[in-house]
């Protein structure tokens, strides 16, 4: 099958791997269930009926303990019957990658996000955290017997980006935990419990020692890493032969993403310094005195989902894709399925101005006569990009006063902001919110460039 | 009769070296914080919500120490490597199939990988916790140059095994250079600057000309990039972080409820 290594060989490859990896599953549930059972609440969920035993959170992840005890030996077999138990079943892979492509995948993470931002007062409870990670876990062990994600994810300079995953889920819900906590704290009128310890300590040793703790940890960490993978490196450099797919290292692939949708000059040039100026920005523009010190949401909702649509969506969510779903020709391809050179994508994208032009007023796009000069040129290429010219203009000027007008909350936005700082702010958000527009109208009405003018070589 | 690390505690070359006896009372432990030189970069005392691991997550300090251990696995790795285009790929080859220390590598690679990880891990906990209000705003600003900063020493350093990840992930990276709007001999804009009909911006004057000091990757650009990764860069992290950690304290220290 494509050039990949038999399948049975490949079993015994990652068989080593993934019986340690459920092996340490099942240690990392025991754990639980230990510091569960030590500690002093033991809350009784229900009771076994006939010997009328009492069931405990502790027994429960004792039980999914022995559960990835139990799989553990199935994976270290390497056999290909006992692995098929343990894997996610064919239909299932394909079904996945059937429905996968840039518009499920970007609006599903979208959704997820959103999902999460709204139950998130049930997903920080430490048991259904717990059981989110142990569910992923399992997911993520269940598709590394799929050959192709297994080539994917496990790529060297890939499993950073795995481990970037599982961190950033932690420590969202770890912010978010303590900010649920806070919210509610602050409807009983109590101040955030930041604030409860507020006491001084001495540094030495408190601070020294954690951070001489962490430093020793953090070397370990490393020094493990560096023993169980080696750095990659390919065959020497030819600037003659062209690796298919050729991606730019993996924190600049959101970057390479926009690609898709902008020209370089606006995906690798204006909208990375927007970035790095709207970050800079952000304390100048967020005037909320409120949420200064401690972790909250409610206090500052509308900085908080801006952040986070930027930061999650907008940039993680696109690296991954970037680094897992996108294959030679920077084709789509979903997480099980196999990098295929020659997958083809028909790309029938269509400018603003012919949809304008073509098809909406049924003539020919405005072309300036034989003969005429440059400004000539110039005048005629302007009136055939009429309607981008002007949409653009307007989406920037027109949008943040249009927002005063109609709602309140930018209304008060305005007042308190001033104009300068108001326009800073909108035409910053507007600016971000560029790369969505654009993938929407890509998907639906397969827009190429609201304004084409490759002549100048100004395509937007 | 007295330890043998009481003898060397009250040696003349012990004393000479710590300023102060060990700090195994309060009054030593406040004198230990003011007389250590790495140690002053600490306050004496603070509040304990600024130390908790769940408030700060420990990351600025981790990507602190992974700046550190960057910078000395590199020192290191610098003995083994030549930066030119005979030497480069056959002595990272050395570095992985013959040098003892070879798992240096290793490290600076995955430590480089983290460091990305967890500075972008530092700023997402300081918006959460709303760190960057006044009067933080301008450390705020420091940190994003410091991301800048600790992004494009990755990728200066991506270049130097020169093989062919190395230079089809910098020439895709910086093929974007040839597009900068007026200064990219692909950019719009760029017929502007033409002076009696001809064209101040060409491939071989543009912005991808001066990133790369040619007009494809090749020699001049390991050149280039391998000072930058090795000493431009990190010179200017270094003086960014100082300024960074002084605004730290004298911003009030870790930021808390009021
Ligand atoms: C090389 C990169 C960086 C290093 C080594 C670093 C280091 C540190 C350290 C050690 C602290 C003390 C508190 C803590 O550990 O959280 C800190 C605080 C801070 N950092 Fe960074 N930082 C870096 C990048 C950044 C970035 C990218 C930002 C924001 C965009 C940032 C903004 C801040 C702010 C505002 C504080 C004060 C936080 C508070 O008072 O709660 N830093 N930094």
């Amino acid at each position: 099958m494509h050039g990949l290594p038999p399948y049975d060989l490949f079993l015994k490859q990652v068989s080593g791997f993934l019986g340690t990896y459920y092996l340490l599953l099942a240690v990392m549930n025991a754990v639980a269930a230990f510091l569960l059972w030590r500690g002093e609440r033991q809350r009784e969920l229900c009771r076994v009926p006939i010997v009328d035993f009492p069931v405990t959170p502790a027994l429960v992840w004792l039980l999914v303990s022995g559960f990835f005890l139990l799989i553990s030996p199935l994976a270290y077999s390497g056999d290909e019957q006992w692995m098929a138990l343990i894997s996610l079943p064919g239909s299932v892979r394909s079904g996945i990658n059937w429905m996968m492509n840039p518009t499920a995948y970007t609006l599903g993470s979208l959704a997820l996000v959103a999902a999460a931002f709204l139950a998130r007062r049930f997903l920080v409870k430490p048991w259904v955290a717990w059981s989110m990670l142990n569910l992923s876990m399992l997911l993520m062990g269940m598709s590394m017997t799929d050959q192709n994600f297994a080539n994917i994810v496990t790529k060297p300079d890939n499993v950073p980006i795995v481990g970037l995953i599982f961190l950033l889920g932690f420590f969202t819900w770890l912010a978010t935990y303590q900010a649920v906590q806070n919210d509610d704290r602050a409807k009983q009128g109590l101040e955030p419990l930041e604030k409860l310890d507020s006491e001084k300590v001495l540094v030495w040793p408190d601070l020294v020692y954690t951070e001489l703790i962490c430093m020793v940890a953090l070397t370990a960490v490393l020094l493990l890493w560096a023993i169980a993978l080696q750095a990659p490196l390919e065959e020497p450099a030819s600037a003659v032969k062209t690796p298919n797919p050729s991606k730019a290292p993996w924190y600049f692939l959101g970057l390479q993403e926009m690609l898709v949708y902008y020209d370089p000059w606006m995906a690798g040039v204006v909208l990375p310094s927007v970035i790095v100026a709207g970050l800079m920005a952000i304390p100048y523009i967020d005037f909320n005195k409120q949420g200064n010190g401690y972790y909250t949401i409610d206090q500052r909702k509308f900085a908080y989902i801006m952040f986070q649509f930027g930061f999650l969506v907008l940039w993680i969510t696109l690296i991954v894709m970037g680094t897992f779903l996108r294959g030679p020709n920077w084709n789509f391809f979903g997480p099980f399925e196999y990098w295929d050179a020659h997958k083809v994508e028909a790309l029938n994208n269509v400018d603003l101005s012919e949809y304008f032009w073509v098809t909406a007023l049924q003539s020919s796009r405005p072309r300036a006569p034989e003969g005429s000069g440059e400004l000539m040129k110039f005048g005629w290429a302007l009136l055939r990009e009429i309607p981008g010219i002007v949409l653009v203009i307007g989406y920037f000027a027109m949008v943040p006063p249009l927002l005063v007008v109609s709602s309140k909350f930018f209304q008060g936005l305005f007042i308190r902001m001033g104009f300068i700082r108001y326009m800073v702010l909108t035409n910053l958000l507007l600016m971000m919110m560029l790369l969505p527009i654009k993938m929407l109208a890509r998907w639906t009405v397969n827009l190429k460039y609201f304004v084409a003018l490759p002549e100048y070589l100004l395509n937007f | 009769m007295p330890t043998l690390g009481e003898i060397i505690r009250e040696s003349q070359i012990w004393k000479s070296i710590f300023r102060h006896p060990a700090p195994v009372d309060r009054r030593n432990r406040i004198v230990v914080m003011l007389t250590n030189f790495f140690l002053h970069l600490h306050p004496v005392s603070i509040k304990k919500q600024g130390i908790a691991l769940s408030f700060t997550w420990c990351m600025g300090g981790v990507t602190f120490f992974l700046f550190l251990v960057e910078t000395v696995t590199g020192v290191l790795l610098m003995f083994y490597y030549r930066p030119t285009l005979e030497w480069a790929y056959n002595d990272i080859l050395a570095l992985r199939d013959v040098t003892s220390l070879g798992i240096l590598r290793e490290i600076h690679r995955w430590g480089a990988h983290a460091m990305v990880i967890t500075v972008w891990l530092h700023m997402y906990r300081v918006f959460l916790t709303g760190s960057y209000k006044p009067p933080r705003e301008f450390n705020w600003v420091v940190g994003v140059i410091l991301l800048l900063l600790t992004l494009l020493m990755s990728f200066t350093g991506y270049l130097l095994p020169w093989d062919q990840l190395a230079i089809w992930a910098i020439t895709v990276g910086s093929n974007m250079a040839r597009a900068t709007p007026f200064l990219g001999y692909e950019g719009p804009g760029n017929q502007l600057l033409t002076i009696d009909g001809i064209d101040m911006i060409t491939n071989a004057s543009d912005a991808r000309f001066g990133l790369l000091g040619a007009r494809f990757v090749g020699e001049e650009t390991l050149n280039r990039f391998y000072v930058l990764h090795c000493v431009a860069i990190p010179l200017g992290v270094a003086l960014l972080l100082a300024i960074h950690f002084w605004r730290v304290r004298k911003d009030g220290g870790i930021s808390g409820p009021l």
